[in-house]
């Protein structure tokens, strides 16, 4: 038991590490959202109007609205990141010094999973920081009550990077991936505008849009910022994590995932 | 016996990378996996390292069966480079050290331990990206011996490396071995093979030869002997 808690703090220390050495990635993780804050969502203000529905009691502008969707969006790139850097890490071979560490499989991808949202969280409250100082603040509370949901939130879509990583041989076929999977994650989701809306043009975009875990991620962070929970977001965002750990656990597993990566 | 392996097989589909291979390694030898490439050499490796898992046969290191145990029983120095280039020496070590449980001070002292062995102390606060190839194959090899293994396994260590770092770094191991360690070394250059060695000579996915050098040679240069039976059987 000991061994594995030395082995965990390691990898997340390694993560936390190779985050420090790459400034641009932390920069770049920042602008992207404070782009879509700060210049669509003042471009859009004006085009969506917002109802008033759970969680908000209150009109809201569409900055406030979005916050939410742009940590999803945080957490969507970092886990995608993270799971590039497992596709090159394999490729260096740092991979099966991982993976030849004698402790269990599972653990030690949590590990490198847990580290990876560690990093993830903290950008997301640089972001938050940053959206506070151009006035698009929350309540105190708030900002602490997200904390699990964002844990959870990275989780599962770390688990979906890792999932997606065992599945891909080489870095060129990643970028395929990017936009096959985040694009769509990001725009059939509740992240930019709210689903009723995507009603009103589509019925079957709006369904996409309501199975799609990453919507119920942005969901249970946007309930939790106004101090609110939403249940369903929360088992949707459970059963996609676990779904999506199984998967990167079979995908990794030596019978199979390895040999086609080699 | 330290390393034993047993009618060992695997395919990649319908090709057929090892087949039915049986070797022990003892401890206290320099073991020579002598094979051209695409012997099956990397595939035997990645069956050790549990990334794969054999058709048939079995592996086991000191008397333990694939598997965790036998895991922390071994070292293993793979082909490619696996360091983080961002990192120091120390800081790749620590971080071996601790997915294997090894932290705070003991994990300092074997550090300290195992960069001496290979003479690598005075380069342990660098980044390894400013090591050249032969200080950075010495860091693999002193990591593979943190946490004091039975057996030190190496694929194709020298590989890239030039002919003075391949000789010391081929030196080193087989100081290694004397010292009581059980090596297995594989490589398809026959010079890093000593005459006190054993060797196994692997072609195809075959065992063709296993025993002291001496012995398979027959009184004949290895290099002659090597090509005469590989290729012979191609």
């Amino acid at each position: 038991m000991k061994a594995a808690l030395i082995a965990l703090r390691a990898v997340v220390a390694r993560e936390a590490l190779r985050f420090i050495h790459q400034r641009e990635r932390f920069v770049a993780a920042l602008v992207r959202p404070l782009v879509w804050l700060l210049v669509f969502a003042a471009g859009f203000r004006a085009a969506l109007g917002l109802s008033i529905t759970p969680p908000y009691q209150t009109y809201i502008t569409y900055e406030t609205y979005i916050v939410p969707g742009l940590l999803g969006m945080i957490l969507l790139f970092n886990g995608m990141q993270s799971s590039l850097s497992l596709v090159y890490d394999r490729e260096m071979g740092s991979m099966k010094v991982l993976l030849t560490a004698p402790l269990p499989r599972w653990w030690l991808l949590m590990s490198k999973l847990l580290g990876s949202t560690a990093i993830s969280i903290l950008q997301c409250y640089a972001f938050l920081a940053i959206a506070a100082l151009f006035g698009i603040d929350f309540a105190p509370w708030g900002y602490l009550a997200i904390l699990p949901a964002l844990v959870l939130a990275g989780l599962m879509l770390g688990a979906l990077g890792l999932a997606l990583s065992s599945f891909i041989k080489q870095l060129e076929n990643f970028a395929g991936v990017m936009n096959f999977v985040i694009f769509p994650m990001f725009f059939l989701s509740s992240a930019l505008y709210p689903l009723w809306k995507m009603a009103e043009s589509s019925r079957l975009l709006h369904d996409i849009c309501a199975a799609n875990p990453f919507t119920h991620a942005v969901e249970l962070i946007r309930f939790a910022l106004y101090l609110d929970f939403n249940p369903l977001a929360l088992l949707w965002t459970l059963l996609a994590t676990l779904a999506f750990g199984a998967l990167a656990l079979w995908g990794y597993d030596p019978a199979r995932g390895m040999k086609r990566a080699r | 016996m330290t390393l034993t392996v047993e009618g060992l097989s695997y395919a990649y589909g319908a090709k057929q990378a090892l087949d039915g291979v049986t070797f022990q390694a003892p401890p206290g030898r320099f073991t020579a996996l002598l094979g051209p490439n695409g012997a099956g050499k990397t595939t035997l490796f990645g069956l050790f390292a549990g990334l794969l898992r054999p058709g048939a046969g079995t592996i086991s290191v000191a008397g333990h069966p694939m598997g965790r145990a036998a895991l922390a029983r071994m070292g293993i120095v793979f082909q490619q480079p696996t360091l983080d280039l961002d990192l120091t020496v120390t800081q790749n070590l620590r971080y071996a050290a601790a997915l294997r449980g090894i932290a705070g001070r003991d994990a300092g002292r074997r550090i300290d331990q195992a960069l001496d062995r290979l003479a690598m102390r005075e380069r342990a606060a660098e980044k390894v990206r400013a090591l050249n190839g032969g200080h950075r194959r010495r860091t693999e090899i002193a990591r593979a011996l943190l946490h004091e293994p039975s057996v030190l396994l190496c694929d194709e260590p020298t590989v890239g490396l030039d002919a003075a770092s391949r000789s010391a770094i081929t030196e080193h191991v087989h100081a290694l071995a004397t010292e009581g360690l059980a090596v297995l070394w594989a490589t398809h250059l026959t010079d890093e093979v000593r005459e006190g060695d054993h060797l196994l000579i692997l072609h195809r996915g075959r065992l063709l030869a296993d025993g002291p050098v001496a012995e398979v040679t027959a009184g004949a240069p290895l290099s002659d002997h090597f090509l005469s039976v590989t290729g012979a059987a191609a």
